[in-house]
Formats: C-alpha cells, structure tokens, sequence
C-alpha cells in the first residue's frame, strides 16, 4: 500500500509538471503582455521593462527559468505591483481564504449529512420534500446570485449583517451562506440516495433481523457505508468551494487569494497568473490525495496495490 | 405436541404504484417444537412474504392485512415495534439466501455475531461474548475462530459466510430459526455441508425450523413436513414421505417431475412446469394454477377450490379430489 501511496505522489508531480508547462503556453499566447496598458508608453521604455524581467528571452529559457524559481519556492516578483512578491500574496491572502474556506467546508459538512439524513429517513414524506425543495434551488442557482439575493435581504433591507468584509463574525455568515450553498444542497441530495440505497441492502434487513432499533441500524449498520460516495466528491467540493470563493471573495471584498487570481488575469501579471495556479492545483491534488487515503481507512474492502 | 408457531389466515399485500400486490393470500400452517417446515414454491409463490411477515420484516410498502401469527401464544401481528425487537434474534433467528450481501462489508464478521448476542444480553462481558462467539464459529467449522473472528465478509468465500450467518443465527439459541433459500446462493457440495450442519445444530439445539426452498430434492434431505405454496396459497401440505410417495396436487406432481435423476435417461429430458406464475396484483378467482395445470376442467378458473384433509396431516386445494370430480383424466383416481 505504501508503494502505492508513492507512486501517487510520483504521479502527482508529473500532473503538476503538466499543469504549469499549460499555464504557461496558454498564458502566452493571450495577446497583449504585462505592461501593454492604455496609457502610451514608448516603445523604448516597453523594450527596457521586457528586458528587466527577462521578457525578451525565447519562450523556453523563460520557462525553465521560472521552472527552477518554482523548485526553489519563489513565484517570482509581481508584474503588476511594484516591490510586492507573488510569494507575499499567497502568505497574506491564504490564510484569509483558508479561514473562509474552512468555516464553509464545516457549515457544509454539519448541514449536508444530517438533511440528507433526515431526507432519507422520512422518505417521501414531507421533511423530505422540503429538504429536497432547497437542496434543488441550492444547485441549481448561482453562488453570485444567492449573494446578490442575501446582501439585498440581509444587509440592505434589514441591515443586520455587513454588506463586505470578515472584520467580525457577523461578516462571515453571508459569504459563508453563498460559497457552501451549492455543496451543501449536493452532498444532501448524494447523502440521502447513498443512504436510501444503503437502506435496501440485505445487510440492513440482517441487522433489523438481529432486533437491533432503527436508530442503531441507521448508525452502526447504514452510515458508514452510505458515507463512502460522500467521501469520494469530498476532493471536487474542496476543489468547488476554492473556485468559488473567486467569485464569493470578490462580491464581498474579501483580501483573500482568489481577488489576486481575477484581477492578475486581466492584467496579464503573468506570475501572479502561475504563482496562483500552481499553489491551488498543488492544494487540489493533495486533497484528492488526502481522500484516497481516507477511503482505505473507512472501507478494508480498499487494499491498493 | 404444542405449535411453537401457528398462522392462521395470513394475508400480506404491497401497496405499489401500480397496485396492491396481494403476496400472501390466506395463508395458515403450524410449527411443532422441534420440528422442520419445509415451505416449497417457486419465485413469486409468497414463501418468503410469508416468512418476512412473522419477523414484520417486509418493506415499507408491505402490510399484513389479515390473520394472527401466534408465537409462543402471543400474537405478533398485534405486536409494537419494541416487543417485536426483543423477539427478533433472540426467540426467532433469520438466515438470508443471500450471503454475500447479508453481512455488512465494513465490520468484522466476529463484531457483527457479537452485536446480536450483546444486544438481547447487554449484561455480558467483551471476553466474554468473544468467547461465545469462538464457541459458535467452530461449532458451525469455521477453521480457525481465532483468527477468523477479526476478518471482513470479502475474505470468506460464499459457504463460510453462510457460516457465519448461520453461527449469528443461533447465538441466542432461538426456539424459532427461519431459513430462507439458505443454500440457494451456494454450489452443491456446499449446499450439503450446510444443510447437514443445520440438521445436526438443530438435534443439539432442539430448535424449531421453517425451510423455505424452492428445491423439493433439498426439502427431502431435510424437513419433517411440506408446505407447496404456489399464487399466494398453500396447494397441498403433507408429511415428507407423502409429497414423495402420495403427492395430491398437480403442482406437487410438477415439482417433482422437474427435478432431475441421477438414474434419468440421457435422451429422456427433464419436463419443466410451462408458463409463468400469475400476477398477484390481480390474482386469478379460481385456482391459480388452473393456466399451468395440465388436467384443469372450466371450473378450476371459476371457482377457488378449498383447502381439504385428503389423509392423515395431509391437506390439498384442488377439484380433481372432489369425489363428484370425473374419473378420465384424472392423477388421483
């Protein structure tokens, strides 16, 4: 199994190889480079700013120039904001995402299990109804929709909660709201087919027939197994909740990571661009990672080889 | 000798979206102590509705509409759900057909036997209820107890974990075991070592069994007395020796004609039953065997014939025994 495990890690640096070696072609070949700007700047200057930061250079020496700066752990120097480091933003920007990111993975998690429980439970009656009724508007409407809708609702006409910023508590509510909204409404719906289905298994009727109560069965009996399918869309949701907290941070003016990634986009601050990239395909894969391992401690069935 | 179990006019249907499926349709037989039940039938014939309904083990959808189960003089049918739990696993025990899927994939076969006994007998000790677990393990042969005890359903093979359900089922020495299609799922050397076990932990234990099986050559081995079912009724309910040597219903005569001899002729094929069994959302008002039946007459599927002695414990459904029935064409005549 260790074996594995390493070979999944070999695997991982191949895919990050990959995943900056498209950044970068794709990055380049957007017309228009970090100082092209409205304001005209001479053709001198431009060359001179092209020379400074090596821009002149054929595409591959740049690249396994940065390739190497990357090895070392520096992203290189901002395009956009003189003196500023990529490496800067990432440390002042991640822990303010990380914070959201992680309050929002717990709101999903302590509200996505039990209302699909719930729903599962009372099949077809009518907590299951509603249960399903707002996990289905959670799915299917934007996450800058429902902002727009709860800063409206709850900043604007009640006034009771901040229209931006996490200075207190109360500024995370909403952002939290927006950016679980969607992973909640589907890991609800996944938890109550996974555990309806768990529900008609033989083994489910063995325990009943052992004179176990419901509540033991659904427990000891049905949610570990139902748990299995939740635990492998764990990855992609993290990865769901890091997109989208682009968009969430932005509407509510958050200085987190993801506002770097949008404007560095428009810009065209190429290392901002990469830096960004790398650091949450990084963070990505070794969630998956992290999942992997956790299906092999939950279910012996799972021996890698 | 007193009924350990008697049922008395069961009827259980399932209320489905496309309408009442009626499973069991007036179903009524009794268990001696120490007896064992054969209950035959093909797919579709209510024998496992019927067992499900004692244990009120049936879907969400399934009702037990009429009749009394009489268990050890309660009725279970007018049981609540907590009573009901104190009999299931510790006075009427289950075996699935199934056994690749009737142990739970995540738990240890050992944790899962020891679940049943700890939860009718909280007051026992971990060593302990290890201990009677190793006990029941090697009483049903499952080598090496010790070490089996920790492993998962997915390293035992189809027979050990019949094993194992096997060895749940009787860790509350139950007065009642309901054996459902337990070899069905296994290949014949298997299905022989299990069906001896259970005749020989059912001399040891005294426990009551109701068999249910499809196979008569596998009822033959095993049980006491027969029950054929067939449409949600039972046709014809005899002693062992008398479905083999005296059999009083067409389908009795059906059911053995299909099972296959070793003696039998190469050429000679095996004649199954033709057709299929009726659909119980709208069962037929006569017999439901009169399609299938090669000796049915115009009344057959008219009419419902009644549930008559014929001989000594022998009971059977059906017009050919009536004595005003014509003598041509006729297998009991």
């Amino acid at each position: 199994m260790w074996k594995y495990f390493a070979k999944r890690l070999g695997m991982m640096a191949v895919a990050l190889f990959f995943i900056i070696l498209l950044t970068f072609i794709i990055m380049h070949s957007i017309p228009g480079g970090p100082f092209t700007s409205d304001r005209k700047v001479s053709a001198e200057v431009e060359a001179a700013l092209n020379a400074k930061y090596n821009l002149d250079a054929p595409l591959y020496e740049q690249f396994f120039d940065y390739l190497g700066g990357v090895l070392r752990g520096d992203f290189g120097p901002s395009y956009e904001y003189t003196g500023k480091s990529v490496n800067d933003f990432i440390a002042n920007g991640f822990p303010v995402s990380a914070k959201l990111g992680v309050i929002t993975m717990v709101f999903v998690l302590l509200a996505s299990i039990p209302m699909g429980i719930l729903a599962a439970v009372k099949n077809g009656k009518w907590q299951d109804m509603a249960v399903m009724a707002v996990a289905t508007i959670g799915v299917t409407i934007p996450s800058f929709v429902i902002a727009s809708v709860l800063i409206y609702i709850f900043s604007f006409r009640l006034n009771w909660l901040p229209t931006y910023g996490v200075d207190t508590w109360k500024g995370y509510i909403l952002p939290v709201i927006a950016l679980g909204g969607y992973s909640v409404s589907y890991l609800a719906r996944l938890m109550r087919s996974s555990l309806l289905e768990v529900m008609g298994q033989d083994y489910i009727r063995t325990a009943r027939a052992k004179g176990l109560s419901e509540t033991k069965v659904i427990l000891r009996h049905a949610m570990r197994n139902a748990l299995i399918p939740v635990i492998t869309v764990l990855g992609p949701t993290v990865a769901n909740l890091l997109t989208g907290s682009f968009v969430v941070e932005k509407i509510f003016a958050i200085p987190g990571l993801g506002v770097h990634f949008v404007n560095s986009v428009s810009q065209r601050d190429y290392t901002t661009i990469m830096g960004v990239t790398i650091f949450y395909a990084t963070f990505l894969l070794a969630m998956i990672f992290i999942v992997d391992v956790f299906y092999c401690l939950i279910d012996p069935r799972i021996k890698y080889e | 000798m007193e009924p350990i179990l008697q049922v008395e006019n069961l009827k259980t249907s399932f209320f489905t979206s496309n309408g009442e499926v009626q499973a069991v349709r007036g179903v009524s037989f009794s268990v001696e102590k120490g007896d064992i039940l054969g209950i035959v039938g093909e797919s579709g014939s209510g024998k496992s509705v019927t067992s499900m309904s004692i244990l009120k083990l049936l879907a969400d959808t399934g009702k037990i509409k009429e009749g009394t189960i009489l268990f050890e003089g309660q009725d279970l049918t007018k049981m609540g759900k907590a009573q009901m739990r104190k009999i299931r696993g510790e006075k009427i025990a289950m075996i699935f057909q199934d056994p690749m899927s009737s142990l739970n994939p995540l738990i240890p076969v050992g944790k899962q036997v020891a679940e049943m006994i700890k939860e009718h007998h909280p007051e026992k000790k971990k060593d302990e209820l290890k201990r009677e677990v190793l006990d029941l393990f090697s009483r049903v042969r499952i080598p090496e107890p010790e070490k089996r005890y920790n492993s998962y359903p997915h390293e035992f093979s189809g027979g050990m974990r019949q094993r194992v359900m096997i060895a749940m089922a009787l860790g509350n020495k139950p007065d009642l075991l309901i054996a459902d299609e337990p070899t069905t799922a296994l290949d014949v050397t298997i299905q022989d070592q299990i069906l001896k076990q259970l005749r020989g932990l059912q001399k040891e234990f005294g426990t009551s069994i109701i068999f249910i099986t499809h196979d008569l050559g596998v009822v033959a081995e095993l049980c006491t007395r027969v029950i054929v079912m067939y449409g949600g009724l039972v046709m014809e309910e005899a002693r062992i020796d008398d479905i083999f040597e005296d059999p009083k219903h067409p389908y009795t005569l059906g059911l053995l004609a299909s099972i296959p001899k070793l003696e039998q002729d190469k050429g000679q094929r095996l004649s199954p039953i033709p057709g299929s069994p009726p659909d119980m959302t709208n069962p037929p008002v006569g017999c439901p065997f009169a399609p299938r039946c090669p000796y049915a007459r115009n009344i057959c599927a008219a009419e419902c014939p009644e549930f008559k002695e014929v001989g000594e414990g022998h009971r059977s459904r059906c017009w050919l025994l009536d004595p005003e029935a014509p003598s041509d064409h006729n297998p009991f005549r």
